[in-house]
């Protein structure tokens, strides 16, 4: 076996140096979303990589929907802390009050669709012509089919049919002024690579991905976390498990799983055993239609 | 554990779905939730088997609309491996698509239909799976219950294939009879086929060698992107950003940068933020060089005794990928790794017929899906190697400026 060889994850990490490097080099104004979960902090780590000793070509970005679980803002506070990069958040809340939007209704409310306008405003205030996202296409069909520089009209929309070929390792950022690229550097990622990566390079993660007591409520076979954002009917059932978080969305529309999962090692035997995918699993939000993402994304979603 | 990327070659009819389907299914990477949601999608046929070929299924639009997108990813993996799976549909399209899944493709498996054999699609992915030089092609004869599991129809398939295979110079080809549908062959060896001695399929992806294909020995860097912190401790930290597209880089070497040609020495190197005294393909690096040379975006770093081509015409293969035509005369721009220059084409030696390999005339108009060998004079000097000794440098695009879409997809000569 020949010492100049790359195992698969380094060969993963790369390709995502590589497409961040891309980033840097083609665009004016980019920004990278930042939401305090496991795949954006891995969007960070990998850009330490790309740019480090030098400072990142970008801030980080956080479309907060005010719906987050504190841990995972703290942890973003205090990642941008330690590695000193500017972190711009915009608050979801605000887009609501100034554009008198309408919150959406029922129990489990969630504020994803909402999240979309105050991107694009962001998008718009900081003239962004670049936003590094941390979506992997394992996750969702509608994923399985975006480039890794996917580009969106000056109303964020994504247009399946529309898409520029892409080919060997060559990324094409050629935009309009107005429009903007969506950028994906661990689109070839799956769930599993994702987590032996957080292993390997020992990255610190949210304490809600490991297994801890939480008051949860059950609603379809799945568990939510009681909060000021869920109002609690008299025929709920509430009880504390010990759960850990596969996915971290907002409070309302992010199921947890029961598990005695306290290690990277306990959480990648779970994973590797499961049988359900992590949107099927946790995301509430996702199960609305079956072509729910994709309709999103024509949004403007990342 | 390293990755393979492969490409599927075949239509619906060849059983190309139920293929992949069947691959993610056994490999048991296809979770409940969407193992349910298929299941629900197969319930109106009427032997109440899943439809494996719906996993591939695509966006509502393509579903409404009857069109399908050109490339779509698919992933599993297995204790050996990771696979990336480039699932290219369409017929009409076929060219374009499979360019773009071949491009980033280690190995194509061609599916052929028993009951047909060697037909002129089959011809057609084989060309283009020479065209784009993928090293390893696995050609899985399929639907062998339909012929009884014949290995008289078997192996007159071969004889017709190794002929193919000849005449395009497909060095690794290996041969395998299955039956997607049944499973058999696929991740377990089948017992319908006494005669055959080799691996199930998944086996063979599980072995197949790539990371030799990656050419440790033309050392070659395109600048991305150069490090400069400014501040006080780095004052003077200048670092050449890229990924080594080939090659293995030592301090101490002798380069030249291309393509003004000025000469320098590697004083440092780093991978990850960690100091090292060698780098190797495909490694993302930062260099330091001895000299304050003037190095920006698209240059290319080299050993000054093992140079690429620097000029300003470039012969090309070229696949068509736009609607537009190619209006000659117009300008596009070439992008080959981080460089971009403004090209022209000058001029059309010839159209490839993809589905016998010909040569014909050259045409008036280059419409989507042609292939055709054309000459690009480009603004400035342009560093490239040829296609088929050095894929990394010799592979580009071409860029509409006006619309700024990827028209076309070059394979440098």
């Amino acid at each position: 076996m020949s010492k100049y060889r790359l195992d698969y994850l380094e060969q993963l990490e790369s390709e995502s140096i590589h497409i961040f490097r891309e980033v840097a080099g083609q665009f004016e104004r980019p920004a990278l979303l930042f939401s305090g979960g496991k795949d954006s902090i891995v969007l960070v780590h990998l850009a330490l990589k790309a740019f480090r000793p030098g400072k990142f070509p970008f801030p980080l970005m956080h479309i907060d929907t005010g719906h987050n679980f504190p841990e995972a803002l703290a942890f973003r506070d205090k990642l941008a802390q330690t590695i000193d990069e500017k972190l711009i958040v915009r608050k979801v809340e605000d887009t609501i009050k100034a554009k008198h939007l309408t919150e959406p209704k029922g129990k489990f409310a969630s504020r994803n669709a909402l999240q979309t306008y105050t991107l694009l405003d962001a998008i718009d205030e900081f003239k962004l012509d670049a936003c590094i996202g941390g979506a992997r296409r394992d996750e969702e069909k509608a994923r399985a089919k975006e480039r890794i520089f996917s580009v969106r009209d000056e109303f964020g929309q994504w247009d399946p049919k529309l898409q520029r070929p892409e080919l060997w390792n060559i990324y094409n950022g050629k935009i309009h002024k107005g429009e903007n690229v969506r950028v994906f550097p661990i689109s070839n990622w799956t769930e599993l690579d994702i987590w032996n990566y957080i292993k390997k390079e020992n990255i610190d993660l949210p304490s809600i991905y490991f297994a801890h007591n939480r008051e949860v409520l059950e609603h379809e076979g799945q568990l939510v976390a009681t909060s000021s954002f869920i109002k609690l009917d008299a025929t709920d059932k509430v009880s504390v498990k010990k759960v850990r978080y596969r996915t971290v969305g907002d409070m309302t529309c992010t199921a947890a799983v029961e598990s005695n999962a306290t290690t990277i090692d306990d959480i990648i035997s779970e994973i590797t055993a499961t049988k359900t995918s992590e949107r099927g699993e946790t995301r509430i939000d996702d199960k609305v239609s079956e072509a729910a993402m994709e309709d999103r994304k024509k949004n403007g979603y990342f | 554990m390293d990755i393979l990327r492969f490409i599927t070659a075949g239509s619906v009819d060849d059983g190309k779905s139920t293929l992949i389907g069947r691959l993610l299914y056994d490999s048991k990477s296809i979770m409940i939730d969407h193992l349910e949601a298929i299941e629900k999608q197969s319930k109106h046929k009427e032997d109440g088997e899943i439809d494996l070929a719906l996993l591939t299924d695509g966006l509502r639009a393509e579903r409404e609309q009857g069109i399908t997108i050109d490339v779509a990813y698919k992933y599993f993996s297995t204790p050996k491996r990771k696979f990336i799976i480039a699932d290219a549909p369409g017929h009409i399209q076929y060219t374009r698509n499979m360019v773009t899944g071949a491009s980033n493709s280690d190995l194509a498996i061609v599916l052929i239909d028993a009951r047909n054999g060697v037909v002129e699609q089959t011809r057609r992915h084989s060309i283009i799976a020479s065209l784009l030089n993928i090293p390893h092609v696995v050609v899985a004869v399929n639907k062998m219950d339909l012929v009884n599991n014949s290995q008289d129809v078997y192996n007159n398939i071969l004889i017709d294939y190794a002929e193919v295979a000849k005449s395009l110079g497909l060095k690794d080809v290996i041969y395998i009879p299955i039956s997607a549908i049944n499973g058999d062959n696929i991740v377990q060896k089948s017992n319908n086929f006494p005669w055959y001695d080799g691996k199930p399929l998944l086996e063979i992806l599980e072995s197949v060698e790539v990371q030799s294909d990656i050419n440790l020995t033309d050392a070659r860097l395109p600048v991305q992107y150069v490090i400069r912190p400014q501040t006080e401790t780095l004052h003077d930290y200048r670092g050449y950003a890229g990924k080594l597209q080939s090659g293995i880089y030592k301090v101490g070497d002798s380069v030249s940068i291309l393509p003004s040609g000025v000469e320098s020495a590697i004083t440092a190197i780093e991978v990850n933020g960690i100091k090292v005294e060698e780098a190797f393909a495909p490694q993302p690096v930062i260099l330091h060089l001895a000299d304050d040379v003037d190095i920006s975006r698209g240059d290319v770093i080299v050993h000054s005794n093992n140079k690429p081509k620097v000029e300003n015409e470039l012969e090309v293969i070229l696949c068509w990928m736009d609607k537009k035509k190619l209006v000659p005369g117009n300008k596009y721009l070439l992008q080959l790794n981080s460089k971009r220059v403004k090209s022209v084409i000058k001029d059309i030696a010839y159209r490839l017929d993809v589905n016998s390999f010909e040569k014909q005339a050259a045409p008036e108009s280059i419409e989507l899906n042609d292939i055709v060998k054309v000459t690009l004079k480009t603004a400035s000097p342009v560093a490239f190697d040829s296609y088929k000794n050095l894929k990394t440098s010799g592979s580009a695009i071409l860029i509409d400026e006006t619309s700024n879409v990827t028209v076309g997809a070059c394979m440098i000569q």
